[in-house]
């Protein structure tokens, strides 16, 4: 994805020192996880452990040289992000995974679908949400039954028999 | 047998009712997904392994095969009459076709780009059909060593060689890699990286991450965007046949991009959209047009859309013959066959001689069905064009979400007193991630990759140290390992060479990126 020119106004670049610091973060707990494994000396010269350092280290490289890139503004540049509509979307996604296990696929999702919708600007609630709701209880039908995929059931699925 | 002999059994194979069925389903799917702008053959393929998991394998396989020819018909359409590429091998496609749209020519636009995909994937198809048993044969003489070196030269293209930047690229690969390695190690049995969480213990599916990346990753950072372009659907006017002149022009085009693709494909070497640019550049020098560039030249849509289709092929070469993906989509399809217990590579061809066939020849079929599909049936694909943004994101989420709970529907989380979906949480974790990975311009494909690709690389190292009691000299053994690691060591610098001489650009147009 090439975003254009290099983004000369931010040097350094602070959300991409960051993202050179996660790295490095990743790696440190690669290896602490790593070298907490027991393993078998049988196993020790060529184990399940090489793999994961090899990555670590690769891992700390690439921390480096993230930093120095930050350093010299060489990410692309970017745009100013609206978060509200992302905001509504996450939020829709968390409301889907807490409302599944008691309220089932459908009222679930609904929720998933009419947030997503009012992220992009489409509402009111009270309108999206029971055209998530249909659509969803359609899609449980057809897959839980037709398909036979296991999807959680709430009062409203328990409905059909 | 020979290759005619096994090529027309698996025709007779692919000719069953059934089968013919899964890729009518496959190739539909395919056109309709590459024809929304948001979704595209890899994101489906990873929807539909769920569902697929109690089918059979064969008519599975040959359903992934028709969504990811489809898909590259179907971007296509999108590119010429809205502008905004429906997937990412039709961007060099909107340059001049969307240009002849806007002159009214979009019906010969759309006939040249199903014509010359057609044309290109049925020689593609039938090279790969000849180039396979050869391929096999020499994959049959590679130890572990010249496996793994094969990963790394496959590990380095797609990562390091296109794009804009190898830092990013590399990076996006290691972030996958190290996925890769959570969950049990399959040699010893010893958990890695799971802390202590038993759902972490089987891995990172990879259908939930490239769901998570493609669909809730594009989704948050389209949403997010300011900068939302007002869009509009150019209708086809005039006649869709293509003058005499067309045809004489878009001939050489489809058969030059046909040569530039299939290659491209099938080496180790990244997505099908490097082959278009190629394709569009050399359309460019050659034309005896040169002035239409720019303005809507035929050739400009011919070579493009028939290289991105050859490559397509190509790229079930190595998929098929090593087990190697070498992009998103490969990489899913990679995920299909495991989870039908088959692995792809030399074995297969030998074990599972009339699936390859079938699949193969059913692709054969699956081109002339999107021929069909697209050229007759133009009007219905571009009413697609017209769904508004706000359903269609709200409708990929919603399948998004559907299709990792077909996967793995255990409610094996728990807040307080609510019990949650797992699955779903890292669903939302790793679109995150892909949203932080566009914000940021890292591409996508080399996570997907890396996870799926990785603990391949690792078995074959590790039994090649294995088979020399340790010694790490047995890497660079044998010929073809070194030719290899030759080929990666040039990929890598090369690439970094040109950007440092200011050719940058070209490359990070060539970015191989989504599908």
């Amino acid at each position: 994805m090439s975003l254009g020119e290099p983004n000369l106004s931010r040097r350094p670049d602070g959300a991409a020192l960051f993202i050179a610091l996660l790295l490095a973060a990743i790696a440190a707990v690669i290896i602490w996880q790593t070298s907490m494994m027991r393993v078998p000396p049988i196993q020790a010269r060529v184990g399940p452990q090489v793999f994961p350092y090899v990555i670590a280290g690769g891992l700390i490289l690439l921390a480096i040289g993230t930093a120095l890139s930050a350093w010299r503004g060489q990410f692309p540049a970017r745009e100013k992000d609206n978060y509200g509509p992302m905001l509504w979307i996450i939020g829709g996604l968390i409301g889907q995974m807490l409302l599944l296990g008691w309220a089932g696929f459908s009222i679930g999702t609904a929720v998933l679908f009419a947030f997503t919708a009012k992220g992009f600007g489409r509402g009111p609630l009270w309108q999206t949400l029971p055209i998530g709701l249909v659509l969803s209880f359609v899609i449980w039908f057809i897959f839980s039954r037709g398909l036979q995929l296991s999807l959680p059931m709430g009062p409203l699925e328990r409905l059909i028999p | 047998m020979d290759t005619f002999g096994l090529l027309a059994d698996g025709l007779l194979a692919a000719l069953q009712v059934h089968n013919l069925l899964y890729a009518l389903i496959g190739v539909t799917l395919g056109t309709a997904v590459g024809v929304l702008p948001g979704i595209g053959p890899a994101l489906t393929v990873a929807l539909l392994l769920p569902v697929t998991y109690r089918l059979d394998a064969t008519g599975s396989l040959i359903m992934f095969a028709g969504i990811y020819y489809g898909g590259m018909y179907g971007g296509s359409t999108t590119s010429i009459l809205l502008n905004t590429p429906g997937e990412s091998a039709s961007i060099v496609t909107a340059l001049e076709g969307n240009k002849m749209a806007r002159k009214g020519r979009g019906g010969p636009a759309l006939a040249t780009a199903a014509i010359g995909s057609f044309i290109a994937g049925l020689i593609a198809t039938i090279a790969l059909a000849f180039l396979a048993p050869w391929v096999v044969k020499a994959a049959l003489a590679f130890g572990p060593a010249d496996y793994f070196a094969l990963m790394v030269l496959a590990f380095v293209t797609v990562s390091a060689a296109f794009g804009d930047s190898a830092l990013r690229g590399i990076t996006a690969l290691f972030i996958g890699l190290g996925l890769g390695v959570i969950g049990i190690d399959l040699q010893t049995g010893q958990a890695r990286l799971a802390f202590g969480i038993p759902d972490l213990l089987d891995g990172i599916e990879v259908t939930t991450l490239a769901v998570a990346l493609f669909a809730i990753g594009e989704t948050l950072s389209i949403a997010s965007s300011r900068s939302q372009i007002k869009e509009e659907v150019l209708a086809v006017k005039g006649s869709v046949w293509m003058t005499l002149e067309d045809w004489k022009r878009s001939w050489p085009a489809w058969l030059r991009g046909t040569v530039i693709g299939f290659p491209i494909g099938a080496m180790p070497a990244g997505g099908a959209e490097i082959g278009t640019f190629f394709s569009y550049a050399a359309e460019k020098r050659l034309s005896k047009h040169p002035e239409e560039f720019g303005h809507g030249a035929i050739e400009g849509v011919a070579g493009p859309e028939a290289a991105n289709n050859a490559s397509a092929a190509g790229t079930l070469v190595p998929l098929l013959t090593l087990g190697l993906p070498t992009s998103a989509t490969a990489a899913i399809m990679l995920a299909g066959f495991q989870q039908f217990g088959l692995q792809p590579g030399p074995l297969l061809f030998a074990n599972n001689a009339p699936l390859v066939w079938s699949l193969v020849a059913s692709l054969l079929i699956a081109n002339f069905m999107l021929l069909v599909l697209n050229l007759p049936l133009i009007g219905l694909w571009v009413k697609l064009l017209t769904i508004p943004k706000h359903w269609l994101y709200a409708g990929i989420l919603t399948f998004a979400t559907l299709g990792t709970l077909g996967a793995n529907g255990a409610l094996s989380g728990r807040l307080g007193p609510i019990p949650f979906s797992f699955e779903l949480l890292i669903l939302l974790a790793f679109g995150l991630l892909g949203y932080g990975l566009r914000r940021f311009g890292y591409p996508i494909a080399p996570v997907v990759i890396g996870l799926i690709l990785g603990p391949l690389a690792e078995q074959q190292l590790r039994r090649a140290l294995a088979i020399s009691q340790g010694d790490p000299l047995v890497l660079v053994h044998s010929p073809i390992a070194i030719t290899l690691y030759v080929i990666a060591a040039i990929a890598l610098l090369l690439p970094i060479f040109l950007r440092m001489r200011g050719k940058g650009e070209v490359l990070g147009q060539l970015a191989a990126n989504e599908d």
